[in-house]
């Protein structure tokens, strides 16, 4: 099955199997997201990317594509709930952004400048999150963690190696590390691992690279989330499987 | 003082924050002068008036960790029309924040009763000292803050172009280039 | 923290148990709740050992450990007291109830006694809000508590003494079968549902469901005779039938009855469904809550194997093989949501799959699947057996048949109800003797609160659809309570993997808290109507989507219920900050003015 959609009026070409994120980034229209990544499998949990196909919101990162949709996207309504969902990560995990190393290079950050995010709106939950430094090169700090489970995707199917999992339910869900003590340290992921190089925001870190770049010549201090996802797409191998390989 | 046309008041403090959004709103350099011309200080750390009177603008740095902070937060909120929350102490708490997860009675005993370095050992309990809360909170969950400048702290640029905004009534609008979480 | 007790062998027990499974990766879920049976709690070595056994990854097996309610990371004590915390359990005392239990025991909530020899904590509804206050005791049910039962239960566990030695009195249940219509009140004669579906032939049996009209009972009205014939029509190595007893929403105990005394129908009706759909497996998901049925349940298969409705050549039809598995649930409302509830089968964390695909292409195992509620499968037996159209006869248009009703709250005889569908509100509450009735919660907390200005509205799905729950809340009841709890049992209940969901169940709960608390401000109703849209609109699944119902029922119909609760500020902290110093007064010993904040 192929066709076109059209999204906010622009008309968007559709391979079979595509969603509406695959069609909308290769056409290099922007919908934002923060837990997609082209190069791995859908996932859907942040809902950033939720927009109204045919009368009804749908997450567009895995849904897919139909012949004639018509995908409304970038509306101040949707801007404006996109932002309360980023206002919701702040507060849900402990984002201390000038103490973090991942500042300026932080995807969370990121969208919240794209999305004009002025004030964090909703109290804080200063959650008790863990932080282990058991590993000699990778540095695991969950009070960061948006649960986008990248890292989990990225062990998981690039790197053959489950090392990251995701256990307790609802507000209590949290990243586990595939260790009977808990501890990264403990696990077989090494410093080349696909997983260690995904993470969003700045839950895991490689050691001894931290503010190597300085402020100005960091990713976001140069462009948009929208300019850095879109220049993603371009990065990532043409697809040869339905399932985007 | 102002006679023929009435200066906008402003009043500046620094709960728990480092005064480094002060010393940034000190980087506006020359332009101090200019805002001078519209402006006049009420209570900030540059007049060392102690008291918040009746004002336009309140600037907040910092979050609030003890109750003297929260005192203080409330004259201004009882004083200013407009209350602005400055740099990200004052907006997410920041790093004061960052003792949120530790229990308070272990944050006494490490400072007061294990360290090599203090004297005496013993909690201090002079009631000319602030007392502190369980947290340290953003300034917008004790008050209503209307505005939020965020920077840790905001570029003199920002400041600049927050406070002039604000002086001419106008929503204040700041550039992407000059809205940093850091 | 209590230190991780010696397990000296472990792994031979734990081989054991897995070996009883076939080591098969979608048994993940029974072997826990066997692990957590032996050991009160899921050790991280049974983690491993598990992982080792099941081909699986450490983490797929911590991961599913941590999800459900009933099982356990840490040592939950030999004695485990689960009270069930539904807006009826509420009404009729269980907090007192849970008070006079902990000091009795020395116990705080939610921590294991220092002698690991009991804890204690609530829990969601457990289906029993026709005979509360209830609770869950080592995962069995004791009903109708009060003082004198409560002391009782103390002695017991003080004495060690193991609960299969309990009195049974204390685990009495009944059902409470109040009214019936067609469907209970039928005779059914086990088979006959069977024979009629072969002597017509599948695509005349498929034909009569269709006619039937017949629509899900567990609340969202899927129109049964398509969802079985896209899943019919569907390719695939096999197909499955499940049957979702997962019945969590809080003030629905419908189920329980129909798998007590109903089980013949409600198996049969699987059997004919996987007569139509060439399906040779079955699935019973059976919420942890109702455990207890699980022995009565097994038996009721092997009855019916022994009378050749169930197994090989079912009532010597050659080649019509189908056989039915209990699974267990083990504490999550979310697996009753159907692709929740697949994942959950399937041994994993019970997480809404993403849809399309939609169950009936790629359910279980990613094969064709139906799943349908109780109840549905029940009407489908008796639509197999005395036709379609029989069955149109009641009810009305756009709801065929009739609605088992599970009646609860302030009313003299709680218990089961069953109505053609059509009936009022208003003659319901009349005839469940409701004492001044204020306002009725359809269809549980995910439903429609109605307001005593609506009780002419029917129990149908043009108007009021519903899985079931109806609970009554007489006049001077306070709606905000109930409303608080439903806030508090979905953030409980949320699972986690979506934003929208995860934090605003939270932030909900909290919201309602601080306006029941004397601290809410218009403003905070503005956002709980802000909220509300962020969840029904963004969410990944129906949990989400609904979470906001009472909340948003309440700010339309019931502003008395809050409105003199709100402060006139414009502003109100959410915390109490004099109590936020109250640790730091105790701390420094500090009582003086400045140590304190009015």
């Amino acid at each position: 099955m192929s066709g076109t959609i059209t999204i906010d009026g622009k008309t968007v070409p559709f391979t079979g199997g595509q969603t509406i994120m695959d069609a909308a980034l290769e056409a290099g229209v922007y919908i934002p997201h923060l837990c997609h990544n082209p190069e791995f499998k859908p996932h859907g949990s942040c809902k950033l990317c939720v927009v109204e196909a045919n009368g009804r919101n749908v997450t567009s990162c895995t849904m897919p594509a139909s012949p004639d949709m018509v995908v409304i996207n970038d509306t101040p309504e949707l801007n404006e709930d996109r932002k309360a969902l980023v206002q919701m990560l702040f507060v849900e995990g402990n984002h201390i952004c000038p103490a973090c190393e991942a500042t300026g290079n932080c995807q969370l950050q990121a969208a919240g400048y794209y999305l004009h995010m002025q004030s964090p709106r909703f109290m804080h939950f200063y959650p008790p999150r863990r932080v282990d430094a058991s590993h000699p090169d990778i540095f695991l700090d969950l009070n960061r963690c948006i649960l986008c489970e990248l890292c989990v995707r990225a062990s998981r199917d690039i790197d053959k190696k489950n090392v990251f999992g995701i256990s307790g339910r609802g507000i209590d869900s949290h990243l586990v590390v595939n260790s009977e003590s808990g501890k990264l340290g403990d696990t077989n992921m090494t410093v080349t691992d696909k997983a260690a190089h995904v993470c969003p925001t700045g839950a895991i870190l490689i050691k001894r690279k931290g503010y190597t770049m300085p402020i100005g010549k960091r990713t976001f201090d140069q462009k948009t989330l929208r300019e850095f996802h879109l220049e993603q797409q371009k990065r990532v191998e043409p697809k040869d499987g339905p399932d985007g390989g | 003082m102002a006679d023929e046309k009435r200066k906008i008041r402003i009043a500046t403090c620094s709960l728990a924050g480092c005064f480094g959004c002060h010393t940034s709103m000190l980087d506006i350099d020359e332009r101090l002068f200019d805002l001078l011309k519209m402006v006049e200080f009420d209570r900030t750390p540059f007049t060392d008036i102690k008291h918040c009177g009746p004002c336009d603008i309140g600037i907040v740095e910092g979050g609030v960790s003890n109750a003297e902070n929260a005192r203080v937060l409330r004259e201004f909120r009882e004083n200013c029309k407009v209350l602005v929350a400055i740099g990200p102490c004052a907006i997410t708490g920041n790093v004061p924040a960052l003792r949120n997860n530790i229990d308070l009675w272990d944050c006494f005993q490490e400072v007061y009763l294990y360290d090599p370095g203090t004297e005496g050992k013993q909690i201090p309990n002079d009631s000319e000292l602030p007392l502190p809360f369980d947290k340290v909170y953003p300034i917008y969950e004790v008050v209503k803050v209307d505005y939020f400048l965020h920077g840790c702290p905001p570029p003199a640029e920002a400041i600049w172009k927050f406070l002039t905004d604000l002086i001419q009534g106008k929503e204040p609008e700041i550039d992407y280039e000059l809205l940093r979480y850091d | 923290m209590m230190q991780p007790p010696d397990l000296p062998d472990i792994e031979q027990r734990l081989a054991i148990i897995c070996e009883r499974h076939d080591c098969e990766p979608h048994r993940l879920l029974q072997i826990l709740i066997e692990v957590q049976e032996m050991y009160a709690f899921i050790p991280p070595e049974a983690i491993t050992t598990i992982g080792k056994h099941l081909n699986l990854p450490r983490v797929s097996v911590e991961g599913a450990a941590g999800f459900y309610s009933f099982l356990s990371l840490e040592p939950a004590g030999q004695y485990r007291v689960l009270f069930s915390d539904n807006v009826t359990d509420r009404m009729l005392g269980n907090e007192e109830l849970m008070r006079h239990f902990c000091n009795r025991l020395w116990l705080e909530p939610g921590k294991v006694s220092e002698d690991e020899l009991v804890s204690t904590d609530l829990t969601s509804c457990t289906g029993m809000c026709d005979q509360g206050p209830a609770a869950l005791i080592n995962g069995w049910p004791v009903t109708r508590l009060n003082r004198e039962r409560i002391d009782l239960i103390a002695d017991l566990i003080l004495s060690k003494s193991p609960v299969s030695d309990w009195p049974p009195t204390l685990f009495e249940v009944n059902d409470n079968i109040r009214r019936t219509a067609r469907l209970l009140g039928e005779p059914f004669e086990p088979g006959s549902a069977i024979r009629a579906a072969l002597m017509r032939g599948a695509d005349a049996t498929l034909g009569e469901l269709k006619l039937s009209r017949l629509r899900g009972r567990g609340g969202a009205g899927y129109v049964t005779a398509d969802k079985w014939t896209a899943c019919r029509n569907s390719q695939g190595a096999a197909r499955y039938i499940v049957c979702n007893a997962d019945e969590g929403e809080p003030g629905t105990f419908k189920d329980r009855i129909l798998l007590n005394r109903y089980a013949d129908m409600v198996f049969e009706g699987m059997t004919v469904g996987a007569r139509l759909l060439g399906s040779a497996k079955g699935f019973l998901y059976l919420r942890g809550e109702y455990r207890y049925l699980l022995k009565k349940l097994e038996e009721v298969l092997v009855q019916r194997c022994e009378a050749g409705l169930l197994g090989s050549n079912i009532l010597g039809e050659p080649g019509f093989d189908f056989d039915i598995e209990i699974h267990l649930g083990a504490g999550a409302y979310i697996c009753g949501e159907e692709s929740a509830l697949i994942e959950s089968l399937e041994g994993r964390r019970g997480r809404p799959r993403n849809r399309p695909p939609y169950p009936a292409q790629h359910g279980y195992l990613d094969q064709p699947t139906v799943v349908n509620n109780v109840e549905t499968f029940a009407c489908a037996a008796m639509i197999a057996a005395c036709g379609g159209k029989w069955f149109r006869e009641t009810g009305t248009r756009d709801s065929s048949g009739s609605k088992v009703l599970s009646i609860a709250g302030d009313c003299t005889l709680p218990g089961i109800y069953e109505y053609p569908f059509g009936v009022s509100v208003q003659k319901i509450l009349e005839d469940c003797g409701a004492q001044e009735p204020y306002a009725v919660q359809v269809g549980g907390p995910s439903g429609i609160l109605v307001s005593w200005q609506e009780f002419e509205r029917t129990i149908s799905f043009e108007d009021l659809p519903t899985a079931g729950a109806f609970t009554i809340f007489r006049r001077g009841r306070d709606i905000l309570e109930a409303v608080r709890n439903y806030a508090h049992f979905f953030a409980h209940e949320s699972c986690g993997f979506c934003t929208p969901c995860r934090v605003g169940t939270q932030l909900q709960k909290k919201i309602v808290d601080k306006i029941a608390n004397g601290h809410g401000t218009a403003s905070d109703l503005e956002e709980l109507k802000q909220l509300g849209h962020l969840m029904r609109t963004m969410s990944h699944c129906g949990l989400g989507h609904t979470a906001p119902n009472p909340v948003l029922d309440m700010l339309q119909k019931f502003p008395g219920a809050y409105e003199q609760k709100l402060t006139s500020l414009s502003f109100e902290p959410a915390f109490d900050l004099d109590a936020a110093l109250a640790t730091a007064r105790r701390i420094t010993g500090r009582d003086d003015p400045w140590a304190h904040l009015p």
